[in-house]
């Protein structure tokens, strides 16, 4: 852990929800730290706050209190326009529901994180392909979404995460709308592709199957951290 | 990102066409049914139109329109031509009256009196015979749109159809005997009666005695004349109206706009027309925004600005917008070449494109606006609820 930098750190977390007139108290004081290199996985009950938690470390939601810094930047603190920015060049996202656009091919769904940051079509697509070829999609790159299965639409999802380079990569539920064989081979390939010295992966699942691929595993009910193994 | 908003746009074909279908729909009811109104309205003056060689038409003071004609006294005619600045006058007869056709019926007729001289206010485009001919003994000159359908002989075969007047046919005009000895082209009336035209001295003689029976006087005016104070001129030593042409059309126009149900009628229907084709297009464009909320959610997520999304959404709007637009302009254009020799009134101009192009852009701003804050005030993090 020593020569691995510290890609998320949060502390004191804290994000309350107005619904109905009543709070709900989704995050309470979460401490958390995960370094490049590591693949830190965030289990626990529905409800517990993990999709919250990921999405305040992806910079998608703002905390009500506490701070959570990745890479050294308190994304709180940035402007919206700053925020924007960072996110696309620094995460990288993974869905459960997969959320490819289903009109663009394979290839042209990979290259939207490039097209974002500014990269020129042929070239992002040209990148793009290369990447699928990666994940072993080299033979589906002009495939619509609705053509490919579960586990090649979450495949292309992976190559779409992992285009522009990104030091983080959060995932939300990777495996869930996958069968048992295919969530084992996604999660290789993560473990295996994504996963580098200078990359933090951050996977919130219900999973148990999956549990044995984390280096870490925060263990979490009712917003808080119960415990980190 | 352009493409990926084409993309999204064009991906679902079902809903694309959708939208399409509803933009022309609106443009083609935007400038269809204006493009009838206009038609018709055009009608109201189209006998001032025809007669083009005149600056000046002189008439009662109290006439209200074209076919409200109030006679005047032959002498008025050589007041007129007094008047300095007049190059020349002549005289027109225009009235209403009954036409005896060959299997006995009685059709009522605009017969249209013309200076025994000069033929001044003839007929604009001559289809069988010549303008001269109306010098020859009981001549008359028909307009094919007459002839076609009302002054028609019946057919010999029992049943069958009847046959179209022609040259050398005769007709009775008020008991007159008056012989066929042209057919003209000339633009379509509001009235839709036939015309009938003659000489100045040969009207005279079909209309029924009265002592007034010069309905127009038309003026030429002297070269480099102005012709707003030659009207003037004309008013002030006569007392009676003088308008220029334009003048004349407008104040028939306007008459027919403020004395009859046409202007309304018609602004009803357009109305309707603008709000359903605005509800659809509008509605479908909303709906595909929401259909497609989630996958602008991934864009944001993704690190995409809201300023990149509303040109995304703005672009797409424009697409269909343009499509749509070309569409139902293009189809009323159609409906308009398919009904050119047809009784429909039919009249496109420049202004009603403008028109139909406005109301298309309002309808597509309208959605994207709704459908552009709805993608503002989207939270990101709606991409991680399965």
């Amino acid at each position: 852990m020593s020569v691995h930098t510290l890609a998320v750190r949060c502390r004191n977390i804290v994000k309350v929800y107005e619904t109905g007139g009543q709070k709900v108290t989704a995050l309470d004081g979460i401490d958390l730290d995960i370094a490049t290199g590591e693949l830190m996985m965030l289990v626990g009950p529905s409800g517990c706050g993990k999709t919250t938690l990921i999405s305040v470390i992806a910079g998608i939601l703002d905390q009500d209190e506490g701070s959570c810094e990745v890479f050294g930047k308190d994304l709180a603190a940035m402007s919206d326009q700053k925020k924007l920015a960072f996110r696309a060049s620094h995460i990288g996202f993974v869905f459960q529901a997969f959320n490819l656009l289903p009109s663009l091919t394979a290839t042209e769904n990979v290259s939207v994180p490039l097209l974002i940051n500014g990269v020129k079509r042929v070239e992002a697509e040209r990148r793009a392909n290369s990447i699928l070829e990666e994940v072993g999609l080299g033979d589906r790159t002009t495939s619509l979404p609705a053509q490919l299965s579960g586990g090649q639409q979450q495949r292309v999802a992976i190559a779409r995460a992992l285009i522009h380079d990104p030091g983080l990569i959060v995932c939300d539920e990777p495996t869930s709308a996958l069968d048992h064989e295919t969530g084992h081979t996604i999660m290789q390939l993560l473990k295996s592709t994504v996963l580098q010295a200078n990359r933090a992966l951050v996977i919130v699942t219900h999973d148990s199957r999956i549990f044995d691929f984390a280096d870490r595993t925060a263990k979490m009910d009712d917003g808080r951290i119960l415990k980190i193994m | 990102m352009y493409h990926i908003a084409l993309k999204m746009l064009t991906g679902d074909r079902g809903k694309y066409l959708g939208i399409i279908m509803g933009l022309t729909f609106a443009s083609l009811i935007m400038t269809q049914q204006p493009a009838i109104f206009l038609g018709l309205m055009t009608r109201t003056y189209s006998f001032i139109t025809d007669v083009s060689l005149p600056d000046i038409w002189v008439m009662d003071s109290k006439v209200q329109f074209v076919d409200d004609i109030k006679p005047l006294q032959d002498t008025e005619l050589y007041r007129v031509r007094g008047v300095s600045g007049v190059e020349w006058a002549t005289p027109m007869y225009k009235g209403l009256l009954r036409a005896r056709l060959a299997n006995g019926t009685f059709q009522s007729c605009f017969v249209v009196g013309l200076d025994d001289a000069t033929l001044i206010g003839g007929p604009p485009i001559m289809l069988e015979g010549n303008i001269e001919d109306l010098r020859r003994s009981d001549g008359v000159i028909v307009d094919i749109d007459g002839v076609r359908d009302k002054l028609t002989r019946p057919s010999r075969e029992p049943g069958g159809k009847s046959v179209p007047i022609k040259v050398g046919d005769s007709l009775e005009v008020n008991d007159h005997r008056a012989v066929v000895v042209g057919i003209a082209k000339i633009s379509r009336t509001f009235q839709a009666q036939p015309i009938i035209y003659t000489t100045y001295s040969r009207a005279k003689s079909y209309a029924p005695r009265e002592r007034k029976l010069l309905s127009f006087i038309l003026v030429k005016a002297k070269s480099g004349q102005d012709f707003s104070m030659l009207t003037r001129r004309i008013r002030e030593s006569t007392g009676l109206a003088a308008y220029t042409r334009q003048e004349f059309m407008d104040l028939t126009y306007d008459y027919f706009m403020k004395n009859t149900g046409i202007p309304i009628n018609f602004g009803i229907s357009v109305l309707l027309g603008f709000m359903v084709g605005a509800a659809i297009a509008g509605q479908t464009f909303y709906n595909f925004t929401l259909d497609n909320l989630r996958q602008f959610g991934v864009l944001k997520a993704m690190g995409t600005s809201n300023r990149t999304l509303l040109k995304m959404i703005l672009l797409q709007a424009i697409l269909v917008g343009s499509i749509g637009y070309g569409l139902g302009v293009g189809s009323t254009a159609l409906f308009g070449y398919f009904m050119h020799d047809t009784i429909l009134a039919f009249k496109f101009t420049w202004q009603l494109l403008i028109f139909s192009g406005v109301g298309i852009g309002l309808i597509c701003i309208f959605a994207a606006v709704i459908s552009i804050l709805k993608v503002i005030r989207l939270e990101p993090a709606v991409v991680f609820k399965s």
